[in-house]
């Protein structure tokens, strides 16, 4: 290691919300030196966007920063003014934000935006050639003037996150704050920009501030690590100390929720919901939810403690880490082999070729669901995973080829089918923000489908209602509330729960877990597959996440550019890949390094 | 709106609606915009509805010799007839107030329901009921009125109707564009894919998400009926010339502008503020309104730094 420059040092931090004291980060703390890559980890509503965009100076639109410092090379940014703050954002501190197609400007070619940047901290236009050159070669693009003269949209995502890179080190800054840079690009293209991202700061010696609620990632590419849970810093040290043997019971559970590429494994989510800001207990604000906590911590606020190479705040972390340093992981039995093939199967595939007008996004695909059984479809972005999904909901019309549900032909859109099939096949969408109309209550959601499909009883279906709301664990009160007074996790259940309610024979679940926190996402797999287990269910998983796969199903088919690249059980699939896309794939999703060595 | 958003199941499942209305008005409310509008608007509305209760005299007795200054008698003097102005002023609103609010509901009524199907049947349907708006919108709405009721003859129900339609492609193209965008959302398609007849989608799931733009166009409609009314009262097209009228005040009394102005300033003062504190209102619900866009924090996309 290099004799390390402090970059960065951060002292009781608090961000309230304008004109009150209620804060959504406080008392956090921690330095960055050159060259090292800080992972701000926390799920979201932990404050952790707050806090990056704290050390640029700046805070969103009803929030304020109340106290603390923001120590930048030895200048507090918190004492400057405006004028000074301007000019060192871009160049002494710069900001990668979270989607690069919304950050970058569509209706501006990217040479002009690269220019841009060069242009707001320098006197004249000269040099700005040779840095931009000099900065596209660095993050792995072409400097041709055909490149330059492109649009955003002209890019791929993970080019416009490298332009973006580019524009972020134009001045070699000693700072860069990288919010989820990484979380709309597939494996493949998100390995290649966090290796562009640790070989900068390597080289020129900037630190890095990494925010992300993907704990793989961060363990890949940070050096050290910052847990937060309720706006504040709950445990924070070297990357390889603290997921290697997490030692608060917040990080523990984290972990146990993450699905692993390399054993089928039971997830477990954690339970309740953080507090809200303004609304946290008076201890520790993890204690409500936490499985091993005493009486102090309901009314003490746990102190940092220094142990074991990193500070935690929990009252038994000494203890904790003594008993077992090893978080333990419950091996769930490795897929349950599907029932063999003599069954008819639920859905059959056959030489599925789909389209957008004249664009064929799906060239004959191919597969069978067997009953009683999950199939994860497994695909990147684009290669037409959703478009499948669609057409079997009725979601999407344009298509050939052949569906049959249970064994008769299942025509495109839903009008065509039976009342019986529309009944039978029912669909989760990826986003519960958007999936659930916000003028309604969750009951009246519910009581939809059910109204729709089946004749029954008031009283029937009230009990039908509560007896799904069971199910799913979520609060028969849940029915008089709406949809924006849930969570992500809780909406998604609500969303399943309107699918669910009508026993359906087959369920769809395009991405559902993709727009939520690990800890949700595995409450949500455990779910589903408790459910396939109890009401035989069938279920076709499509996700682009690998590590999920082993999790829940049972087969996996591979989807790649609108063909079936390989298909099989899961353990054959992701053991013995054959082909070398999927071995691409495997090899690409992000890995621990710590828990699992 | 609170009763078409009930469904059958609602009533014990979901004792508490979310009365949307009442939660962005008592908002609006609150605002020093809204509260203006909303107390501009309330004077007015009540000397229209109290009005004809206090005329000292009745608004078509022939009472003095016409267009007498103000005195003691006659607190606002005397019209072209001779006849009382307050008396005028407090009985010629109310039918006015009435025929504007009929047309608004009407107009924003076919506007919002032709909007929501061209928006959402899409191809022929939306090419055919656009269209036809745009012949209507090719008329300016009181030309159009004009036309209608020479046709037909003075009919005040015809007058409504004559003004509800000039609304109705203007609402339409605001509500259409703002029903395409929900129209795509998930949260549709996935009632749509349990096979739900059209107009219940639209009625169910549509409909609802559409109440914060309804009630601006409902407000900005209100006010140009008000202003229609009474031009068409000012050009002799409303009620039958005894009864008292803001509008048709305006134009009889103008020759004796200079001997009585009151019986013109009056009714006009009282349209004017009328029209201002509607509008008024109804730009603070739009603000309100923008406001009102909550987005989850998780879905939020933050703007880089540099700003405020």
């Amino acid at each position: 290691m290099s004799i390390s420059i402090p970059r960065l040092r951060v002292d009781g931090l608090r961000i309230c919300r304008s004109g009150t004291t209620i804060d959504v980060a406080s008392d956090v703390s921690f330095s960055v030196t050159a060259g090292e890559v800080l992972g701000l980890v926390g799920e979201s509503g932990s404050g952790k966007t707050s806090v990056a965009l704290a050390l640029l100076g700046y805070a969103r639109r009803g929030l304020m920063i109340s106290e603390g410092t923001v120590a930048l090379d030895g200048v507090d940014i918190l004492t400057l003014s405006d004028r000074e703050l301007r000019g060192i954002r871009g160049k002494a501190v710069a900001y990668v934000p979270q989607d690069p197609s919304t950050a970058l400007n569509p209706s501006l070619r990217v040479g002009v935006q690269l220019r841009e940047a060069y242009r707001a901290h320098a006197p004249d236009q000269n040099g700005a050639e040779l840095r931009i050159s000099e900065l596209l070669d660095e993050v792995g693009l072409p400097a041709t003037p055909e490149y330059l003269s492109r649009y955003p949209h002209q890019l791929s995502g993970g080019q416009q996150q490298r332009i973006a890179l580019a524009i972020a080190f134009m001045w070699r800054p000693s700072l860069i704050v990288l919010d989820e840079p990484t979380t709309g690009l597939d494996v493949s293209t998100q390995r290649l920009v966090l290796e562009t991202v640790t070989s900068l700061c390597r080289a020129h010696g900037v630190g890095a501030v990494f925010v992300s609620h993907d704990l793989a990632v961060v363990s890949g590419l940070a050096t050290s690590v910052a847990v937060m849970y309720a706006g504040r810093i709950i445990e924070h040290g070297p990357t390889e100390r603290v997921f290697g043997a997490p030692s608060h019971p917040y990080t523990r559970g984290l972990f146990e929720a993450l699905p692993s590429a390399e054993f089928a494994q039971e997830l477990r989510g954690i339970e309740g919901q953080p507090p809200q800001p303004g609304g946290r207990p008076p201890g520790c604000s993890f204690a409500p939810r936490c499985s091993l906590r005493v009486a102090r911590c309901d009314t003490e606020l746990p102190g940092e403690v220094v142990h074991d190479g990193r500070s935690v705040r929990c009252f038994r972390a000494t203890e904790l880490v003594a008993s077992h340093a090893r978080i333990s992981i419950q091996e769930s039995p490795e897929t349950q082999e599907s029932p063999e093939t003599v069954v008819t199967p639920i859905l059959e595939v056959e030489g599925v070729r789909a389209r957008y007008g004249s664009a064929e996004v799906l060239h004959g695909v191919s597969f069978v669901v067997p009953s009683n059984s999950c199939v994860a479809l497994v695909g990147e972005s684009g290669s037409g995973k959703t478009t499948l999904a669609g057409c079997v909901a009725g979601l999407h019309k344009e298509f050939q080829g052949e569906l049959r549900f249970k064994g008769s032909q299942l025509p495109p859109g839903p009008s065509p089918r039976t009342e019986i099939t529309r009944r039978a096949i029912q669909y989760v969408f990826q986003n519960p923000y958007a999936s659930l109309n916000p003028r309604k209550t969750v009951g009246q959601i519910i009581a939809q489908p059910l109204e729709h499909h089946l004749d029954m009883s008031r009283t029937d279906r009230e009990a039908r209602i509560a007896q799904t709301l069971d199910d799913l664990s979520l609060s028969r009160s849940f029915v008089s509330r709406f949809p924006d007074q849930l969570s992500g996790g809780e909406r998604q259940r609500v969303a399943i729960a309107r699918a669910r309610v009508v026993d359906p024979e087959l369920l769809i679940c395009d991405e559902v877990t993709s727009a939520l926190d690990v800890s949700a996402q595995a409450v949500i797999v455990e779910l589903l597959r408790e459910l396939q287990g109890k009401r035989h269910l069938s279920i076709l998983f499509v996700t682009h996440n690998l590590a999920l796969v082993r999790s829940i199903a049972q087969e996996v088919v591979v989807l790649a550019g609108g063909v079936v690249v390989e298909s099989g059980t899961v353990h054959d699939v992701l053991e013995q890949p054959q082909e070398e896309y999927t071995m691409r794939l495997i090899k690409d999703v992000p890995r621990f390094k710590g828990a699992m060595s | 709106m609170t009763a078409e958003i009930r469904t059958s199941a609602e009533d014990v499942l979901a004792p508490k609606i979310r009365g949307q209305w009442r939660a962005i008005l008592s908002r609006v409310v609150r605002t020093k915009r809204g509260a203006t509008g909303l107390a501009l608007t309330a004077v007015v509305v009540l000397v229209a509805i109290v009005g004809p209760f206090f005329s000292p005299y009745s608004p078509t007795a022939l009472v003095a010799l016409p267009f007498q200054r103000p005195s003691a008698t006659y607190l606002l003097g005397t019209d072209a007839l001779g006849r009382d102005v307050l008396s005028r002023v407090l009985s010629g609103g109310w039918l006015l107030l009435c025929m504007a609010l009929a047309a608004t509901i009407l107009g924003v009524c076919i506007g919002a329901a032709a909007g929501i199907s061209a928006a959402y049947i899409k191809g022929r349907a939306d090419g055919l009921i656009m269209r036809s708006a745009d012949v209507l919108l090719a008329f300016p709405q009181l030309v159009f009125a004009l036309l209608l009721v020479s046709i037909a003859g003075p009919k005040l129900w015809l007058i409504v109707l004559a003004v509800a339609l000039g609304h109705a492609p203007q609402v339409a193209r605001v509500i259409r564009a703002a029903a395409l965008d929900v129209s795509e959302r998930p949260y549709v398609r996935a009632v749509e894919i349990q096979g739900v007849p059209r107009r219940k989608v639209m009625y169910s799931e549509i409909l609802p998400n559409l109440v914060t733009p309804l009630m601006v166009e409902a407000g900005l409609r209100m006010t140009y009926s008000i202003v229609v009314m009474a031009g068409l009262a000012f050009l002799g097209f409303g009620q039958a010339p005894p009864d008292p009228n803001w509008g048709i005040m305006i134009n009889e009394n103008r020759v004796g502008l200079q001997s009585n102005p009151w019986a013109v300033v009056v009714p006009a003062l009282l349209i004017s503020l009328l029209t201002i504190g509607t509008n008024t209102f109804t730009d603070a619900v739009a603000r309100v309104a923008i406001g009102v866009e909550r987005q989850p924090v998780e879905l939020t996309t933050v703007v880089a730094g540099g700003q405020e």
